[in-house]
């Protein structure tokens, strides 16, 4: 059977795939493709006897917290969240993200929504994936405008947690931490380092062992649309009707 | 006598002063839309809102409607309906203050509040322009040895004291209890303002003390000034455990807000029903 894989499809199945050997996986604001992937590896460690627990800030259901929104930032810092996603409206070379504006700060020309909890989050979670599906040479910045968090840090600083991955619509990279820099190491489909390179105003590393994104196959596929879509409604309803139509 | 005030939704809005400090809950925990519309109506100046952490259409209109003159939050958004229109165009415009802050630090100010100590410590933050632009933060060396890192910096954050605190609940009890559930930032938010009032969908003839678990999921009379009834009070926001958000609504807010005359044209109606 042809499957049609949509593009957020795709998105979610390489984050999936990222969190096979998690135990908690948490995720914030407004993160349907991340909500979604989280999920679909519980559904997945499910039917391979493993544990994974997810919590979705958003959802009432999907979350493991009673003592207020503060219990994310303080279960994180505790080192109880394996993984958290976070975004940004710029994010530069060496990781740092902006979520504030574009512009000099305090005199923006576009004011965006916020840093969230990116400036503890960042710090604390061993692995941060970045996910931006925008892939281009606007969001991928040699130096955001504003650092809502940094990439790295200092040795005196306390931060066992930082940036790992970065997900566009278009490709993978993984972050080397010793070197600052990203290493290109998935491309989608119809991509090549020449397209990405043009696309990306931060220079990065090519991975050796580059390759093209693995579509989810006819049993993923399954999971998602069966079972993950009508979760994600439930705490993302535009995004559900948008994408499965539920 | 009773063991609470019962007032009316004015009342509520007659405790609230220009330039007066007010703290703005987060949409998943109980946003009092009723009271903002009435408060928008009574025309208040200089507002400054502290968002645990975030405001979503209340902040938004309140600043649409020329009533806010700083805030302080981690985000103002309309989540999956976009960009907040009229916070983001204040900003471009700068007629609004904004304080930058990060969701764990809107939480540590208050609970050093909470228990009356100057400051409390936070880790992480350091390095960003979020820390960088905020002059009532400070960094010090940690005093203590505990961490193992040799010369580590600590960054603390002052204690703050809201003016006054509102927020829409599910139900009170006969006694002036009012049902939080799991939405413990409320309490927070509550006991760290000078004044709290609240409006329920209802008041219901029970005691929650009487029973564990209604008992560890309310808010005790104790924190609370005065309570009144408004049917529906959070819409078009969610009231978690009662009803859920009206997307429609939110959606045609965030169409309308796009532009000030559309806002103006939405605020209007809205404010003549």
């Amino acid at each position: 059977m042809e499957l049609n894989i949509k593009r957020e499809e795709l998105l979610i199945s390489q984050l999936a795939d990222l969190l096979v050997n998690d135990k908690h996986v948490a995720v914030g604001a407004a993160s349907p493709i991340p909500g979604a992937a989280a999920l679909l590896a519980k559904e997945e460690a499910k039917i391979k006897n493993k544990r994974l627990r997810v919590t979705i800030l958003h959802s009432n259901k999907y979350n493991n917290f009673t003592d207020g929104a503060r219990e994310l930032f303080d279960c994180a810092a505790q080192g109880r969240i394996d993984t958290f996603f976070l975004g940004g409206v710029q994010i530069d070379g060496q990781a740092n993200i902006n979520l504030v504006g574009i512009g000099k700060y305090p005199k923006l020309n576009k004011r965006f929504p916020g840093s969230f909890g990116s400036a503890l989050m960042y710090f604390v979670v061993p692995q941060i994936i970045l996910f931006r599906e925008e892939h281009s040479p606007r969001t991928l910045v040699n130096r955001v405008d504003f650092i809502s968090a940094p990439g790295v840090s200092e040795d005196n600083i306390y931060r066992p947690g930082g940036p790992k991955y970065l997900l566009t619509n278009r490709a993978l990279f993984k972050f080397n931490k010793n070197d600052k820099k990203f290493l290109l190491s998935r491309l989608n489909h119809n991509e090549t380092i020449e397209t990405i390179t043009n696309l990306t105003e931060f220079n990065f590393d090519v991975d050796k062992n580059i390759s093209e994104m693995i579509d989810p196959d006819n049993e993923r596929i399954h999971i998602l649309r069966k079972y993950i879509a009508p979760m994600v409604s439930e705490f993302y309803p535009e995004f559900a009707k948008r994408i499965w139509d539920v | 006598m009773n063991s609470f005030d019962k007032i009316s939704v004015k009342e509520i809005v007659d405790e609230v002063s220009d330039g007066c400090l007010l703290g703005i809950p987060a949409d998943y925990s109980g946003v009092p839309m009723q009271f903002t519309k009435e408060l928008i109506k009574k025309g208040i100046k200089n507002l400054r809102l502290y968002c645990l952490p975030l405001t979503t259409i209340q902040g938004d209109m309140l600043i649409g409607s020329g009533c806010v003159s700083e805030i302080e939050a981690a985000a103002v958004t309309l989540g999956e309906f976009g960009l907040a229109s009229r916070f983001s165009e204040a900003i471009e415009q700068n007629i609004l203050l904004m304080k930058d802050s990060t969701c764990p630090a809107l939480h540590a100010q208050l609970q050093a509040t909470e228990k009356s100590v100057p400051f409390m410590p936070l880790r992480g933050v350091i390095g960003s322009d979020i820390q960088k632009h905020r002059k009532d933060w400070c960094i010090i060396p940690n005093p203590m040895n505990s961490s193992g890192i040799k010369d580590e910096p600590i960054l603390l954050l002052p204690a703050v004291q809201l003016d006054i605190f509102v927020f829409h609940a599910a139900c009170s009890d006969r006694n002036g209890n009012i049902q939080i559930g799991r939405r413990r930032e409320l309490a927070t938010l509550a006991h760290a303002s000078k004044k709290v009032f609240v409006t329920v969908e209802k008041i219901i003839d029970e005691d929650f003390f009487e029973n564990e678990l209604s008992a560890a999921t309310c808010l005790p009379a104790l924190y609370v000034d005065g309570i009144a009834v408004a049917k529906n009070g959070a819409w078009p926001c969610a009231l978690p455990g009662a009803y859920k958000a009206d997307n429609n609504e939110i959606k045609n807010y965030s169409i309308a807000a796009k532009t000030k005359d559309g806002f103006n044209q939405y605020m209007k109606l809205l404010l003549s029903k």
